[in-house]
């Protein structure tokens, strides 16, 4: 194929893994308007630690409920939508895959399909996208399925719409395998610092609610895991993201400005905001770890952590422009 | 002494109001201290001043900095004649060499220090010790099971004593009918080896910026530099630096190649760039050449040498009045945007009857509609064109003041009138190809468009210590995923026989098994780790034992 169908192809495989993410997340919500009709299970062990013993952990019944018999219909529709939901999301992420790499072969010379916004945004989601689906056995996501597809959707749709950039080769800055190993690095972490952002919101959300007893019986909050695995899994994420946040920040990073730029450190507003981000996430680690501030108060900063993340993805590029060093935000 | 703050501050008179607790109590100077270094060392303290830090870096990045961009320091000046000083007071233009700044990062370093000395003392002492004694109530600990077996005790023991090695506990038994054990001691290893890595990064990187330099210079092609301090258009030292240790470098620029991209969606962007150069590490050294890139920078003992811009020097001749050649020689225009379009002046000093003077811009390919006006249509020289408005009268060069080399002063400049004011505006403006000559009006000389040479902007900058820092990152990783990743636990067995209940099928004697676990991190999934352990416990075959 020529670069040219190259790039049509990534552009029509992406717009397809948007479709069918969108319908992945029709599928999810299917399954919670079901679960509405399912009885919560009486007992507090959550459907979260269920799957945790060895026996039954099948990600298929991270969900499923305590199994009253009453309500086998509606618990047989909540199963096969959550797994609806699941394959569709499959489906969406291999579909996102191909659109990612036809990206790169769009290039010539062939490059890595992140060397402007519209292409970290793809790889970003598409790192949410496959931590979601990599670690959902480990860590008992499948609750997390709406708003993993929703965030994808409306992600997605924002990056085709606001950021949409033809595909071409790299402004020579940009030539370097160093390139490919931060930018690599800040996806991944990226990545784990959204979902773990989204457990811990959800989990800021539950505990308010539990705080005020204003959980509704079988809606969306009491489906969740616990207050308490809410916020390890949360927790789980972000230390996963924050190494190699240090390795992308703070290593690979300076590596590649000393040689772009001449020097590793500039201070440059990309630079002083993923620093800047470094701290507030260890900030989060050092709250979680401090009498009084575990749960609440350390979630908050682990949330502000992750604005400051976003700020430095998009409002730096609105905001500095041309002013940062790190140009490729324009093309 | 061994009194501590607390129990002054609970013995202290009641009739006074209890004092917040973070107050200081009214002590000797030695208390007084040792309550202050406990309250800057304490975790609370720790998270405050990380907050602190990440607040005090955010100016860095909203207001403009001198380090890395004096023009725009400069633009911002002026267009904020009453903020401007106060900014300057308070550091703003230079948030990271700033004094409060230092102090937080300050402050942070020596919590850091005095957070880590005494750790390391417990944890050398943790370290060779054994798992703690079994407590009395399992039961009260945050993760207990209760079972029954058949088996003995003491085949139950070594066989739970088997299970845990295998999970990489460490293992005493203190008691015949009971064991504890313990595992991840290197986390708190992992931990340490990270802050203790965080202070060499910060060593490292202090060290750079107080011995290190770095300065810019543009340079023409064909044209040469060496490494002094009046060759520099932006230096920029450390603190520290002393330029008689300007490794005595020479470079000349031989050639330079650019690619543009000439189809596509992305027409006109740099598909490459590079310059070849000849240098000399000492004036009696061989010469040597390079091929200078992005990415492909020139790195000799003490100096590093990256390209990090190119632009275009018309060359141009100017004659004054009397014929005489008073300029002659390339001069350097600045790129405007991605089509290159540059803006630049021309200075003639000694031209007569009066001085000269020439500001305008330069169009690689040019390009004109009346919407528009005149543009580049693309980066590369395919059609090059100088625009020029021409001035006369005193460039103020003689005051003893420095000047821009990109902007005239125009205080005692005048431009020549144009021709038809109405259609053309009021000065005189000159348009002129490679080749062109026109004449100024009055008899005031003339100026030609020779060719079009290119420069290069050349970064020269020596960052010592940067090693030091890089390895301290990846031992701060290292010991981050140590820290995060190993999950410190303990746990507890203890059995105890019984005899048999009324309800016993067979009426035979019974073993019951208590375990307890306690996890010492804050991460792990304590509850799934003991069931683990209850299962592998309770299969009768014995896992093998690791020696
Ligand atoms: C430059 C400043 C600092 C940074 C970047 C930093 C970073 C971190 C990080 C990322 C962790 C998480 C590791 C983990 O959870 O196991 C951590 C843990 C810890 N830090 Fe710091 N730290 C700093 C200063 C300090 C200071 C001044 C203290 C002393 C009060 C301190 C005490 C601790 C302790 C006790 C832990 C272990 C928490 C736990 O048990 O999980 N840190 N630090």
């Amino acid at each position: 194929m020529s670069t040219a169908e190259f790039a049509a192809f990534s552009d029509n495989a992406i717009m397809f893994a948007s479709i069918v993410y969108v319908l992945a997340f029709l599928a999810h919500l299917t399954e919670w308007v079901f679960l509405r009709s399912v009885p919560v299970p009486a007992q507090e062990r959550e459907p979260a630690l269920v799957g945790a013993s060895a026996e039954v952990s099948e990600p298929g019944v991270a969900l499923a409920t305590g199994g009253s018999d009453n309500s086998g219909n509606a618990e047989e529709r909540v199963e096969l939508w959550g797994r609806i939901g699941l394959a569709l999301t499959v489906v969406g992420c291999l579909l996102h895959f191909g659109g990612l790499l036809t990206r790169g072969l769009a290039s010539d010379p062939v490059r890595v399909p992140w060397g402007n916004m519209y292409e970290f945004t793809l790889a970003g989601t598409f790192g949410v996208s496959l931590m979601y689906l990599v670690l959902m056995k480990r860590y008992h996501l499948r609750w997390m399925g709406v708003a993993v597809t929703g965030f994808l959707v409306v992600v997605l749709m924002l990056d085709q719409l606001v950021l949409y950039q033809d595909a071409g080769p790299l402004v020579p800055a940009l030539h370097s395998y160093w390139l490919v190993i931060h930018v690599l690095a800040a996806i991944v972490a990226s990545g784990a610092f959204a979902t773990g952002a989204l457990a811990l919101g959800l989990f800021l959300v539950k505990d308010r609610a539990t705080r005020r007893g204003k959980i509704r019986p079988g809606g969306y909050l009491t489906r969740l895991p616990s207050l308490e695995a809410l916020e390890r899994v949360g927790y789980r994420l972000n230390a996963f993201g924050f190494p190699i946040w240090t390795f992308a920040a703070l290593v690979a990073g300076p590596i590649w400005a000393e040689y772009a730029w001449g020097s590793y450190w500039n201070w440059d507003p990309k630079e002083v905001w993923a620093f800047i981000t470094w701290v507030i996430y260890a900030a989060y680690l050092h709250a979680r770890a401090t009498a009084g501030w575990k749960g609440k108060a350390a979630s908050v900063i682990a949330l502000v952590g992750f604005a400051s993340l976003l700020f430095n993805f998009v409002g730096i590029n609105f905001f500095f422009g041309a002013g940062s060093l790190h140009s490729y935000s324009g093309g | 002494m061994t009194m501590t703050t607390e129990q002054t501050e609970a013995g202290g008179s009641s009739s006074q109001p209890p004092r917040p607790p973070s107050s200081p109590p009214a002590l000797s100077p030695v208390e007084l201290s040792r309550w202050a270094w406990r309250q800057l060392t304490s975790m609370r303290t720790a998270l405050v001043l990380l907050f602190l830090l990440a607040l005090a870096s955010v100016p860095g990045s909203v207001i403009p900095q001198r380090n890395i961009d004096a023009v725009k320091v400069a633009n911002f000046q002026d267009r904020h004649g009453h903020l401007a000083p106060v900014y300057e007071k308070l550091g703003l233009f230079d948030v990271f060499g700033s004094v409060w700044f230092s102090a937080v990062y300050i402050l942070l370093m020596i919590s850091l220090v005095g957070c880590i000395v005494p750790r390391l003392r417990i944890y050398w002492r943790g370290m060779r010790a054994a798992p703690p004694r079994v407590p009395r109530h399992l039961g009260r600990l945050p993760e207990s099971r209760t079972f029954e077996l058949d088996e003995d005790p003491d085949v139950v023991l070594a066989h739970a004593r088997a299970v845990l090695r295998k999970k990489r506990y460490r293992v005493v038994g203190h008691e015949d009918d009971a064991l504890s054990a313990e595992r991840g001691y290197l986390r708190e290893a992992g931990n340490l080896l990270f802050h203790v890595s965080v202070l060499v990064v910060l060593v490292g990187f202090a060290y750079g910026q107080l011995f290190g330099f770095k300065g810019g210079v543009v340079t023409v092609v064909g044209q040469d530099f060496s490494n002094s301090l009046s060759q520099y258009d932006d230096f920029s030292p450390g603190r520290m630096f002393d330029p008689d240790h300007l490794s005595p470098l020479s470079i000349k620029v031989d050639d330079f190649h650019v690619k543009f991209l000439t189809s596509g969606p992305q027409m006109g962007q740099p598909e490459s760039f590079d310059a070849d150069i000849t240098y000399r590490t000492r004036p009696d050294a061989a010469p040597q050449k390079h091929d200078l890139a992005v990415n492909h920078p020139l790195s000799v003992p003490g100096t590093s040498v990256f390209l990090v811009g190119h632009g275009y020097a018309p060359v141009v001749t100017v004659k004054d009045g009397d014929g005489k050649v008073a300029y002659q020689g390339p001069v350097v225009f600045l790129p405007m945007d991605a089509s290159f379009m540059s803006s630049g002046v021309v200075k003639v000093p000694y031209a007569a009857p009066e001085q000269l003077g020439f500001e305008g811009f330069f169009f690689p390919t040019y390009g004109y509609t009346s919407t528009t006006g005149p543009f580049s249509q693309f980066p590369d020289k395919l059609d090059p064109v100088l625009s020029l408005t021409p001035s006369h009268g005193d460039l103020g060069l003689g005051l003893g003041q420095s000047q821009s080399v990109y902007s005239l002063n125009m205080k005692n400049m005048e431009y020549f009138p144009s021709s038809d004011p109405k259609k053309l505006g009021p000065n005189a403006r000159i348009k002129l190809s490679p080749g062109d000559t026109v004449q100024l009006p009055d008899n005031m000389g003339s100026i030609r468009f020779d060719r079009v040479d290119r420069w290069v902007k050349l970064q020269v900058s020596n960052s010592p210590g940067k090693g030091i820092a890089l390895s301290g990152v990846l031992l701060a990783i290292v010991g981050l995923m140590g820290s995060l990743f190993i999950r410190p636990r303990r746990a507890w067995v203890r059995v105890t026989r019984r005899d048999p209940l009324d309800g016993d099928a067979d009426g035979t004697r019974r073993t019951v098994v208590e375990l307890a676990g306690l996890d010492r991190s804050s991460g792990g999934d304590l509850a799934s780790e003991i069931d683990e352990l209850e299962r592998l416990v309770q299969k009768s075959e014995t896992p093998k034992e690791h020696a």
